[in-house]
């Protein structure tokens, strides 16, 4: 077990109503998972995901995350500890000012590797994410999916033992999103990395993972294992999204 | 060049001296000290990382009141403090305090407003690949928010430049003291209208520099 959430609550003050985002909720994600979230809007999922790492903290409960019980340690050991937890998140949130490398350096930097160590670390990761060509350029001069590939190696650099993913395709087509499942895919493979996905997008936890959560209100209403199924990649031709327009229509008039 | 001002050369460049120093030490104060409180406002605002409502009020409520005071006024009601600080409520020394407070202050607001347009999700991603605040101002802050500190800073100089102007009220002398002793009083109007046109180009060349380095700087 590699992350445990132990009857976990968290509420926020909305005006004059408490809203319980997340209600002494218990979860347990087994190491090497790719463990899916889902749920409606509002449902609580995010707001799950970032208890994980603590970025958001809880009312009451414990989360332990790689033996270490994150809710009860001091600020310095907790930021020690979110080194070994990486997160992507839906709008990438790479530094705009800094190039691909720099923002992938930036967690090296944390850790306090040294030049050198970094330079390679860094072209490694960029390497794993196929993007070392891209090494000098501005996020603003790359696409949505080389953007979240960045913040991929961004958050592999310090070798994570866990990958916390708050929406990581809601913002890309789905070429896109089919290219950064295989990512996400291969870092679970080769490296053996737990990733936990959050996603409104059926097909996209349908397609990687092997347990999904399903909330409401924010409860689980179950977590079950599946069967992964291949993410259906839609033809890059135009004439694709002709015939999907107008079959609908079709079945409509029938 | 016109004989009024080789008549005045001398005068000119002194007064442009006294300039330099008011301004100069201005910016030096709106980085050291108002680059700081402007950060610390920010971080102490409600759902930020220091959230600390004393001390945001605080600074808050100083930032307001140095800028709501007319600025004569400023400077007449701080002469004593000035005394206490430099020895002397007289001369450009002294005209120094009341305008690096002002710098302070104004600055500090405009470094505060250029934090606030950072994207949150910048500073999660952060705090999730566990930096502390102090990493989190330097590698994160600074670095996305480098282009409007830049601007701000430049609009701060050119207001430190109108500022300065008036500071003949406690000898300060500056360039705009100059113009109004020599150009208005003494009725050499074409003197003052020269100095007038310096000062433009002078303000359009830190605006020009200011923007220049801004758009540098800016990778968004």
């Amino acid at each position: 077990m590699v992350i445990s959430l132990q009857n976990i609550s968290k509420s926020y003050q909305q005006h004059q109503s408490i809203l319980q985002a997340v209600h002494s909720v218990s979860l347990n994600i087994d190491k090497g998972e790719i463990h899916g979230v889902i749920g409606a809007s509002g449902a609580g999922k995010s707001t799950l995901l970032r208890l994980m790492n603590v970025l958001e903290t809880p009312d009451q409960g414990t989360i332990v995350v790689n033996n270490q019980t994150l809710t009860t340690l001091p600020n310095r050991k907790l930021r020690e500890a979110r080194r070994s937890i990486g997160m992507i998140f839906q709008h990438f949130n790479l530094v705009s000012n800094k190039t691909v490398f720099d923002n992938v350096a930036v967690p090296l930097e944390l850790t306090g590797y040294s030049k050198k160590a970094k330079v390679d670390r860094v072209n490694e990761c960029l390497k794993f994410v196929g993007l070392e060509h891209k090494a000098e350029q501005y996020p603003a001069q790359l696409s949505g999916g080389q953007k979240q590939r960045v913040a991929i190696a961004r958050a592999l650099a310090n070798r994570p033992a866990v990958l916390l993913c708050d929406e990581p395709t809601s913002a890309l087509d789905p070429q896109t999103t089919a290219g950064i499942l295989d990512v996400l895919k291969t870092v679970n493979q080769e490296f053996g990395v737990t990733i936990v996905i959050v996603s409104h997008e059926m097909d996209v936890v349908r397609s990687i993972c092997d347990k999904v959560t399903v909330m409401d209100g924010g409860k689980i209403l179950e977590t079950v294992s599946i069967e992964t199924e291949p993410y259906m990649i839609p033809d890059n031709d135009p004439k694709w999204f002709l015939e999907q327009l107008t079959e609908k229509e079709r079945n409509s008039n029938a | 060049m016109p004989d009024i001002i080789l008549k005045y050369q001398a005068e000119i460049w002194q007064s442009i001296g006294e300039t330099f120093v008011m301004v100069g030490l201005s910016i030096a104060f709106a980085l050291l000290v108002g680059l700081p409180v402007g950060t610390l406002l920010y971080l102490c605002r409600k759902g930020q990382l220091l959230e600390n409502r004393s001390i945001y009020s605080g600074l808050n409520i100083f930032v307001n009141i140095v800028r709501s005071f007319p600025f004569l006024l400023l400077v007449v009601f701080l002469i004593p403090f000035t005394r206490f600080i430099v020895g002397t409520a007289i001369g450009t020394m002294a005209a120094t305090v009341p305008l690096s407070i002002v710098a302070i202050a104004y600055y500090s607001r405009l470094v505060e407003q250029a934090l606030l347009e950072i994207p949150r999700g910048i500073i999660e991603s952060a705090v999730s690949m566990g930096a502390s605040v102090l990493e989190i101002i330097f590698k994160f802050l600074f670095v996305e928010a480098r282009s409007s500190l830049v601007l701000g800073l430049t609009t701060s100089t050119i207001s430190f430049i109108s500022y300065s102007t008036v500071m003949g009220i406690v000898g300060g002398g500056g360039v705009g003291d100059f113009a109004i002793r020599y150009g208005y009083q003494r009725f050499e109007t074409e003197l003052m209208i020269y100095i007038i046109v310096m000062m433009i180009i002078f303000v359009q060349a830190i605006q020009f520099t200011g923007t220049t380095i801004a758009k540098k700087l800016d990778k968004k």
